[in-house]
């Protein structure tokens, strides 16, 4: 990786292929970050990730959550609220908001939760999907990470949580900003029994999203190249007057602020949260990095990595 | 005189021929009793007429008006030997949040709210009433300091949010927010809330979340300003009345929602034409729901604060 792999290529990338970027029946999307055109069924298998670049787009929940669990894993079902609490409207119903987004999404809401193993370790994941509008979190949202939090007790396992938001939602006024205790009484439900709360803090979060339970995890995982924050960019320019520096609210920023503990890449975060909730169960493991006469096919390669992620069996392979 | 809104200005051209007209009576000109006794009613009637049907834009104003009272002055006038405790023991004291004990009607408490500042050099030296991370590390500190003595909370909420800037972020705001929310369903002990003015979001729960949310006749709680709202559904700011309808942020509209458990009356014309009476109402509700609280054991207290949440819209 160099400059002219980094700056050049890309940019240069970016001018062959805009005139591209809405054509082709809609089966192609650029990259955000270099530009470079991928194809949109290659996608999943990919894990979202740029081929190119390696920039981590975001994740819609059912992929997430099919590329973290170990087979077998069942999805929570999804909660009945009350809808649309304030009878909203700006230049659109709210309530049409929410159907067209459903119609679209196939499913109810911003959060989807499921219940499996994950690198072996039995857990309960709630994953925001940004693209049902903008991850924002209405009662339904706080519904879910309840639901999952109630699940995880009664598994007596970990809850994990993907977030990917603006905020709050709007267009429940009150009753959203009321899911920001009402999502910490969730996280503190793990608290009193003792089970691990990790989140993984993925690109957005910020808002009333990351102004509750997201920066109350036992553990902060962030994805490369997240923003994570309270008040939005523009927000903050407006105030001080004076454009923000670069790399401001991005995780790799973040590490340094003591903010999150680590950025784990996508393709290693199942293991590396096997091995978290593994480590936080407080039980022995046999580790095969002890092992001298390593009979396993597969054990050498464990050494060479320079992840700190010496799991005993490799990490699944996630398609 | 003070700020003047739009919408009272011929309420403050009667007050003002009345000030005209005392100032000539001390002179001795003529007698002017009767003039400024019938402006006076007029003043009066018209005040009421308006307070009871201001729209909920107006009410953002009414309840940002520089001369409404604030934190300290409720301080000031509800709690005896007041010791104002300062610092979040990590980084600095944060002025946009005041706090400390004292006494309520003899009992021990302690209080807490956001204080805006009363003139340019008080407005700056507690950042408007907005909060940066050690503000909310301190409120989270005094919180946590309530439980462990057991004394009851009671906040004053008036803030336009959690201070939007560089520093903030980077000292983690959200964080900070987050646990100071976390002190408040947690603490052992009665904690009411009061929205004396601005309920600004993020800002304003992070000492809300408490037993009982209590709310001035004039004053708004909303999960984003009017004014932002509008800028992002409508992309323009100048729908803020139209967002501020939609938003429900009146203390009518949420008490309709079940997200308050009282409605506070002010004196007419609102709670910055008289302090003293905005204070006695306050006191007496707080009175009261303390007293409520008292009688419910820690246990339940918070078993009950958290069925508040917990229930809440759920189908």
């Amino acid at each position: 990786m160099n400059w002219l792999e980094n700056f050049v290529r890309p940019k240069l990338q970016a001018l062959v292929s805009r005139d591209h970027s809405d054509s082709a029946e809609n089966k192609w999307r650029s990259c955000p970050n270099c530009a470079q055109m991928l194809f949109l069924n290659d996608l999943p298998k990919n894990l979202y990730l740029c081929q190119q670049c390696g920039h981590h787009l975001r994740m819609p929940a059912p992929a997430r959550l099919e590329s973290i669990f170990d087979s077998g894993f069942t999805n929570l079902p999804e909660v009945a609220v009350v809808e649309d609490p304030l009878k909203f409207r700006d230049k659109k119903r709210y309530l049409d908001r929410l159907k067209d987004s459903r119609a679209k999404m196939k499913c109810q809401d911003a959060v989807q939760s499921a219940f499996g193993t994950i690198a072996g370790e039995k857990a309960v994941a709630a994953v925001f999907d940004f693209r049902f509008m903008g991850g924002s979190m209405g009662s339904a949202a706080g519904s879910a990470l309840v639901q999952a939090a109630n699940k995880a007790l009664s598994e007596q396992c970990g809850l994990i949580v993907f977030t990917s938001s603006g905020g709050a939602r709007m267009q429940e006024g009150i009753i959203s900003l009321m899911q920001l205790p009402r999502s910490i009484i969730a996280t503190e439900m793990l608290q009193q029994a003792g089970l691990p709360y990790i989140v993984v803090l993925c690109d957005p979060t910020t808002g009333g999203v990351s102004a509750s339970f997201a920066m109350l995890g036992d553990i902060h995982i962030a994805e490369p190249g997240a923003t994570i924050g309270f008040a939005g960019r523009r927000v903050i320019e407006q105030t001080v007057r004076e454009t923000l520096p670069e790399g401001f609210q991005q995780a790799e920023d973040l590490i340094d602020k003591g903010v999150i503990d680590m950025i784990v890449p996508r393709e290693d975060i199942a293991a590396r949260l096997g091995l978290l909730l593994h480590l936080m169960g407080g039980k022995a493991r046999l580790l095969t990095e002890n092992d001298d006469s390593s009979d396993h096919d597969d054990a050498a390669h464990n050494h060479s990595e320079d992840d700190g992620s010496g799991v005993e069996k490799s990490a699944p392979v996630v398609s | 005189m003070s700020q003047q809104l739009d919408f009272e200005s011929h309420i403050n051209a009667l007050e003002a021929r009345i000030r005209e007209l005392r100032l000539s009576a001390s002179e001795g000109e003529i007698d002017v009793a009767d003039e400024i006794e019938k402006l006076s009613i007029k003043v009066e009637t018209q005040l009421k007429q308006v307070y009871q049907k201001l729209t909920p834009w107006q009410k953002v104003e009414v309840s940002r008006h520089e001369s409404r009272p604030h934190a300290q002055d409720y301080i000031d006038h509800l709690i005896q030997e007041y010791q104002p405790l300062a610092g979040d023991r990590a980084f600095a004291e944060d002025a946009a949040i005041v706090g400390g004990m004292g006494y309520f009607f003899g009992k021990p408490c302690m209080v807490i709210g956001h204080e805006k500042g009363r003139d340019t050099r008080g407005r700056i030296k507690h950042n408007f009433g907005m909060p940066r991370p050690e503000g909310f590390r301190k409120a989270r500190r005094l919180i946590d300091l309530a439980g462990k003595f057991h004394l009851p909370v009671i906040s004053f909420v008036d803030t336009a949010g959690a201070y939007p800037g560089l520093d903030a972020e980077a000292r983690g705001q959200a964080e900070a927010i987050a646990r100071s929310i976390q002190a408040c369903i947690r603490v052992p002990s009665p904690f009411v809330a009061v929205i004396t003015g601005e309920g600004g979001s993020g800002g304003a729960i992070a000492i809300a979340a408490a037993d009982r949310l209590l709310m001035l006749e004039h004053a708004v709680y909303s999960v984003i300003s009017p004014e932002g709202c509008a800028s992002i559904l409508w992309r323009d700011s100048s729908h803020r009345e139209t967002a501020a309808k939609s938003l429900q942020i009146t203390a009518q509209s949420l008490n309709e929602l079940g997200i308050t458990d009282e409605v506070i009356s002010e004196p007419t014309g609102g709670a910055h034409r008289d302090h003293p009476a905005t204070f006695r109402r306050v006191s007496n509700a707080l009175k009261r729901h303390l007293n409520d609280l008292g009688a419910i054991p820690a246990e339940q207290l918070i078993e009950q604060r958290w069925q508040r949440y917990l229930k809440l819209n759920t189908a």
